[in-house]
């Protein structure tokens, strides 16, 4: 088996075992969520007064019936192997092109998919976030599988555009404030869904019963807020370091080309989400709207930017 | 003049100075920057989707040619020119304006609240989370060793980013006061600052810079004037006198490509001369450009330009040096164009040209497979009778007026392909004259360019990175204890106020607590 092998074989690898994750962690959260509304319906039964919201506020970490969940540790145990042979299948790769491997989509797909993991896997060491983890291990699935399936490119030498050590800074930082971005796109979307459940406008049924096992939309906000915050800073550096770049490589730092265009529209648009949440009547719902646009922007700047507009970044498309 | 605000008769009136005061609330309102913001998103994106004049002029007028209705409408509005519009510009200045109002007051509060002393803690706890316990030490040595804990720090370094503290006595109680650092505050300010810093070193540079594009083939020099450059723009205060006088003479363009034909390595040979001192051997390549006095040059592109001779009909060398092809594809086939005016006999000459670098030919096709020069082969057309050039209107060198011209014709009448190999020449039809393809040399194009804003933008974007991560990442907090008598022992409140994303404000609050109360285990407590 050479090194082009073990790289497929081990991100298709990490693919099955995060798709497994996703089922197993969704099946747990359900579990969770059901154990929930039972307690609430026993507390609302025996004991009146009890504090039932604030136990499905605070309790994520030691409700009982996850420390029971079989589904729980196949979600973690799955999680954490995949992201083993993700890493893996990512080192391979770039050892194989004989660079970093985030030259193309497809190298940047999976490199980005996997930071987004990290990103969880970090969280959770200090806190409870299994209730992100469905989200972030399916859009890692789904992303890895296709780049495998749809992105994947041949190892290529790197032309003499990228041959700039500005790579290792820009395009790296680049990669894991998406992956940060990600997490907290998730966590984003859970608040709104959280908060429409409180308040009775949506996401009521049963299908949506696993919004119980979710913390309340003021700690989502505030997780969401922390990790954009984080990714702002990154996203705020990716620009700078791509400016010097485009300085050194181009003659100019700044030349509104596509990538760049989008580039100042994200961030442009996280800019307003964090002034959106300290102003009256956008805090909240309007400013977790704010977030999810700016990560839709992310996505548009990575998929539709490079493969329909012209530019000077256009090697990544290739 | 007066104006009406409110149409009713009686209303009261705000007159001028009160309608300024209001915009002028409105426009550093939070709610307006927030709606510029969306805005200046919302009108960056068409400048990535429709063509746009300055990166891409011969798209832009393709899509205004091509579009009868909407090319010129669109052009007219500014959408193919977006971020020179005025509507861009607008919502960029208006957001700084509004920028500007909302931090310059700020600044200054913020400047007094430094100097201000802490504020002393709150009579009533109730509101701010207050958890309460007992204790074996007496009020003051309580409050004495939850000092201790907050490592309190005094004079400008204390105001900023450390723990500023006050303790009085009062109702019996002894009540402490902890401030924990503005530095969110400053950062907040500093990066807002250094966007205008941003903006304005962007603004100086459009000022002070020149940009010159020139294309110099291997073995011939360029020297630095404004004449010597095929394309030259400058800012409005640039001074044509401050191009320092240099010499740049290509050496050699060294290219490597692999089998398939993709670029390896880019690298121009060079040798810079300054007035009265010896060259000096340097390289250029894509990413690494050549500082000369604070200017920069870039290797932008490359090719090849074959060197022709063309003699008339009389055997005059009518023309002679390299013609500059530029490359089509990534295999480098490249089109060329030699216009001949001066011949001693007979009609003007012109001819567009085909480069195959590594050309592979059939029967019917030719076609280059690779960018190195395998096998060059230059396929032309041949025209003759006016090139036009005398009516004194410039001409794009890389294109043939044939308005006047008759293409050549061999002796069935029809147009007559010439090929050459390197080498190679080739007689025209009619007794014309001979092409001949002597040399293939390669000539870079090269960017000049000085910007003198750079590091000032360098600085402002560093310090609004700093300003930024501080203002996002330092906390803030408040932290009170009252320690109190009551019934002879001690009772030791305390409470305290932070964002609510501040994780780490409710362990500070704990190891307070339980330094407070005599808990030795709290103050060990690694936070």
């Amino acid at each position: 088996m050479n090194v082009t092998d073990l790289s497929v074989m081990a991100l298709w690898g990490a693919t099955a075992l995060y798709a497994i994750a996703m089922v197993a962690s969704a099946i747990n959260l359900a579990r969770v969520a059901d154990a929930r509304v039972r307690a609430r319906a026993a507390v609302a039964a025996g004991a009146p007064g009890a504090p039932g919201e604030a136990t499905t506020e605070a309790g994520g970490a030691s409700s009982p019936a996850r420390a029971s969940s079989r589904a729980a540790g196949i979600a973690r145990s799955t999680t954490l192997v995949g992201a083993l042979l993700h890493a893996v299948g990512v080192t391979a790769r770039g050892i194989d092109a004989g660079h970093l491997p985030w030259t193309n989509m497809y190298e940047y797909t999976i490199s980005g998919a996997f930071f987004a993991v990290a990103v969880l896997l970090i969280i959770q060491r200090r806190r409870d976030v299994a209730f992100l983890q469905t989200g972030v291990v399916g859009l890692a699935a789904i992303s890895v599988g296709l780049a495998l399936a749809v992105l994947y490119a041949e190892v290529n030498p790197l032309p003499p555009a990228l041959q700039s050590f500005w790579i290792a800074i820009h395009v790296s930082i680049a990669v894991i404030s998406t992956g940060i971005f990600t997490v907290a796109f998730v966590a984003s979307v859970l608040q709104l869904m959280r908060d429409s459940r409180d308040r009775g406008t949506r996401w009521r049924g049963a299908r949506a019963r696993f919004l119980e096992a979710v913390p309340g939309a003021t700690v989502l906000e505030g997780l969401s807020f922390r990790l954009n915050a984080v990714g702002f800073v990154l996203w705020t550096f990716t620009v700078m370091s791509g400016a010097m770049w485009a300085e050194d490589a181009w003659g100019r730092y700044w030349g509104w080309d596509p990538k760049e265009v989008w580039s100042f529209v994200i961030w442009v648009v996280y800019a307003a989400y964090l002034h959106a949440r300290t102003t009256q009547g956008w805090a909240g719902r309007r400013s977790a709207w704010l977030a999810i646009a700016g990560f839709v922007a992310l996505i548009m700047n990575f998929t539709v930017v490079n493969l329909f507009f012209q530019g000077l970044h256009t090697y990544a498309g290739s | 003049m007066r104006l009406d605000n409110y149409a009713v008769a009686d209303a009261p009136r705000l007159g001028v100075r009160g309608w300024l005061r209001w915009v002028w609330r409105q426009v550093t309102s939070m709610r307006v920057a927030l709606l510029l913001l969306l805005l200046l998103a919302l009108a960056a994106i068409p400048g990535s989707i429709l063509p746009q004049w300055p990166q891409d002029a011969a798209a832009a007028n393709a899509f205004v040619a091509a579009n009868p209705f909407w090319g010129p409408l669109l052009d007219a509005t500014g959408f193919l020119d977006v971020f020179g519009s005025a509507w861009f510009t607008a919502i960029y200045l208006l957001l700084f304006a509004s920028l500007i109002g909302c931090i310059a007051p700020r600044a200054v509060a913020h400047a007094r609240e430094l100097r201000a002393p802490v504020a002393a803690a709150p009579s009533r706890l109730d509101r701010y989370e207050p958890t309460s316990a007992s204790s074996p030490l007496t009020p003051a040595d309580a409050v004495a060793a939850a000092r201790a804990t907050l490592r309190p720090r005094g004079g400008a370094w204390g105001a900023l980013g450390g723990t500023r503290v006050r303790v009085d006595e009062r109702d019996g109680a002894v009540a402490l006061a902890a401030e924990t650092g503005h530095l969110r505050e400053l950062g907040n300010l500093v990066f807002h600052a250094a966007l205008v810093g941003v903006l304005v070193a962007m603004a100086a540079g459009e000022l002070l810079t020149f940009r010159g594009q020139a294309i110099i083939v291997e073995g011939r020099s360029f020297t630095n004037a404004v004449v010597a450059y095929d394309t030259f723009d400058s800012g409005a205060l640039f001074d044509e006198a401050d191009l320092e006088p240099f010499m740049l003479r290509l050496d050699r363009f060294d290219s490597a490509f692999d089998d398939t034909g993709r670029p390896l390595s880019f690298a121009a040979q060079v040798t810079l001369a300054r007035p009265g001192e010896d060259g000096e051997a340097s390289t250029i390549e894509v990413n690494r450009p050549l500082e000369v006095d604070g200017a920069k040059i870039y290797l932008q592109g490359n090719g090849y330009a074959p060197v022709l001779t063309v003699r008339d009909g009389a055997g005059e060398v009518a023309s002679s040096g390299p013609v500059v092809f530029l490359p089509t594809d990534a295999a480098y086939t490249s089109q060329g164009v030699l216009k001949v005016p001066d011949v001693s006999t007979g009609p003007q000459l012109g001819f567009k040209a085909t480069l195959y670098p590594s050309a592979v030919e059939g029967p019917f096709a030719i076609a280059s497979v690779h960018p190195d020069p395998a096998n060059p082969v230059i396929m032309m057309l041949g025209y003759e009778g006016d090139l036009g050039l005398d009516a004194g209107i410039p001409q794009n060198a890389y294109r043939l007026d044939e308005s006047q011209l008759s293409p050549l014709r061999g002796e069935d009448g029809q147009p007559v392909t010439l090929r050459l190999a390197l080498g190679d020449t080739v007689e025209l039809p009619d007794g014309l004259g001979t092409v001949t393809f002597e040399e293939l040399p390669r000539f870079v194009a090269l960017d000049l360019r000085a910007d003198p804003s750079l590091p000032w933008l360098l600085v402002a974007a560093l310090l609004a990175l700093a300003g930024l991560s501080v203002s996002l990442f330092a906390s803030r907090r408040k932290v009170w204890v009252v320690a109190r008598e009551e019934g002879g022992t001690t009772v030791v409140t305390v409470a305290g106020y932070a964002p609510g994303h501040d994780a780490g404000a409710a362990p500070v609050r704990a190891r307070v607590l339980a330094a407070a109360t005599g808990d030795e285990a709290g103050e060990r407590d690694p936070a």
